[in-house]
């Protein structure tokens, strides 16, 4: 494991229209595939002819997140190809949501795409599925890149038993009585930068012309004004019977070269996951890196570095 | 029998009203890969409320959705937005829908007055921890049960901690003694579990539902 320096955080520089954002460079191919009577779309950047990468976003986000990302990997000659993940982004939103499902619309998109094997690069939720989909099905990964989402024991604080149920209850009272209403639920509409400013509040570390670039791609503008892309009956959170800390116990059983990024500062999307926690669980020959002074989105935070490093650990095409 | 639509999120449930009454519904969870049956059961006969029962999604003449996506929260949703219609319930569930009614029943405790748990498909679910996993897409199928119901919510996690967890939230907050009572005679880990804990009975469906028929709003 090796802890990166501290960075200079990145500044956006000039006057800009709204949601401009420099470095952000649109899929240069979309579109959507059939999975199962779901449409799942599509983002591709790079050369059609170049040798497939996977990017899987996290919950709560979509593809175009990867928009200064993806194109540094394109530029070193690989066909970069993301998805939006059922409810996100410009993929349909379903009825159903679940975790299994997620990794089955993953191998529907690898399946259009190629037979053979493809870096699996995924970020938060996204890293975490990919840890699973590896473990299970291999044989569709050459390497595998974990951008913040490897989860540890959830945070709770130190209560006694009757008022961890009573926490327990409220969260679950709460998401049913989400569900009583999400028939027919829209995201509320706002101008692009009311929207940034919301989806600050859960990316606090990210600057306010991202956010504002982000709503011109993963937002829609109609009459109201512009309105969050993601299926307004998805929430924040939830509960069920996986514990996060489960999914690292597939990690020391992968055989595909394998690169952890952990970001060191915690955030309200991230899992505060710290190298010490894995100590014992990475795969044979696989690296952890930290990123000292950096947040869960790591590749947006700082995408010139997290893209040499993968680019570094790839090796050349 | 007479059926309503319910809406929950984009699925439209069939909630049946097998036999109408007056005072406290009962409502009946079917198991895995069944549906509501058209009759109510014999051991309701003397249930003075009104006998109701709900077919979960991808089951019955309720929605079946694209592409999966099973859990059993979701399930547990679906028989939400049922009690929600009917105020307050007695709940007997079978199988995978007795795992379900212990779910609610621990969700909302002031609306659910009482659970019985029985056999019936889906009752043991999963492993109860992370295992060797397949995935497999799976034809779609025009005909419920819904084969995606099917093959997820038979291999649904079912930590028995997580069960036991909904026991102590529905006697927690119920008011009630033992507000579950199991009537099954195959124990899976999750409801050797609820067995274990406190507020729960062992008896026959006929004997829980003489019971709850007295317990109070």
């Amino acid at each position: 494991m090796r802890v990166r320096p501290r960075l200079p955080r990145r500044r956006t520089l000039g006057a800009m229209l709204p949601g401009e954002y420099p470095g952000a460079v649109a899929p240069l191919r979309q579109y959507q595939i059939d999975v199962g009577g779901l449409g799942i779309a599509l983002h591709e950047w790079g050369d059609e002819a170049g040798q497939p990468l996977f990017l899987v976003h996290g919950g709560f986000d979509f593809s175009r997140t990867y928009e200064v990302f993806a194109p540094k990997l394109a530029a070193a000659g690989w066909r970069v190809v993301a998805w939006d993940q059922r409810g996100h982004g410009d993929s349909d939103h379903a009825p159903l949501y679940g975790w299994d499902a997620d990794i089955r619309d993953a191998m529907a998109v690898m399946d259009v795409v190629t037979q053979r094997p493809a870096p699996v690069i995924g970020h938060s939720k996204g890293g975490s599925l990919m840890i699973q989909l590896a473990d299970a099905q291999p044989y569709r990964f050459s390497h595998l890149v974990n951008l913040d989402g490897l989860p540890s024991k959830r945070r709770v604080p130190d209560v006694a038993e009757h008022e961890r149920t009573r926490m327990v209850a409220g969260e679950i009272s709460g998401w049913l009585d989400h569900r009583r209403r999400s028939a027919g639920l829209t995201r509320y509409p706002g101008t692009i930068e009311e929207l940034a400013r919301r989806r600050g509040r859960m990316n606090p570390r990210l600057s306010f012309e991202w956010l504002c670039h982000l709503v011109t791609v993963g937002a829609r503008e109609g009459p109201e004004g512009w309105r969050w892309k993601i299926d307004a009956s998805m929430r924040f959170g939830g509960f069920g019977p996986w514990r996060p800390e489960w999914t690292v116990t597939r990690l020391p059983g992968l055989g595909m070269p394998f690169l952890g990024v952990l970001a060191s500062e915690l955030e309200e999307m991230g899992w505060g996951t710290l190298p010490q926690h894995l100590d014992s669980f990475l795969p044979e020959g696989g690296r952890l890196e930290l990123l000292d002074g950096v947040g869960h989105f790591v590749h947006i935070e700082q995408p010139d570095l997290v893209a040499s490093m993968v680019l570094d650990f790839l090796g050349s095409v | 029998m007479t059926t309503k639509s319910l809406r929950h999120n984009k699925i439209d449930l069939a909630l049946h009203t097998l036999r109408q009454g007056s005072g406290r519904a009962l409502l009946l969870l079917h198991g895995l890969g069944e549906a509501s049956p058209t009759e109510p059961p014999t051991w309701a006969a003397n249930w003075p409320g009104s006998v109701v029962a709900l077919d979960f999604t991808g089951h019955g003449r309720s929605t079946i959705p694209p592409g999966g996506g099973y859990t059993a929260e979701i399930l547990l949703a679906d028989a939400d937005v049922a009690l929600a219609q009917l105020g307050a319930a007695t709940l007997v569930g079978r199988g995978l829908g007795a795992y379900v009614a212990l779910m609610l029943a621990g969700a909302r405790p002031q609306q659910v007055r009482g659970a019985v748990l029985c056999d019936g498909p889906g009752l043991a679910g999963g492993a109860i921890g992370p295992t060797s996993q397949s995935f497999v897409t799976l034809a779609p199928s025009p005909h419920p049960p819904d084969p995606y119901a099917l093959f997820e919510m038979s291999r649904d996690l079912r930590p028995p901690d997580y069960a036991t967890l909904f026991v102590r939230m529905a006697v927690e907050s119920s008011g009630l003694d033992e507000p579950i009572a199991v009537a099954a005679v195959v124990r899976p880990p999750w409801l050797a579990a609820v067995v274990d804990e406190l507020g729960v009975t062992t008896c026959s469906v006929a004997d829980a539902l003489a019971v709850y028929m007295q317990a109070t709003a």
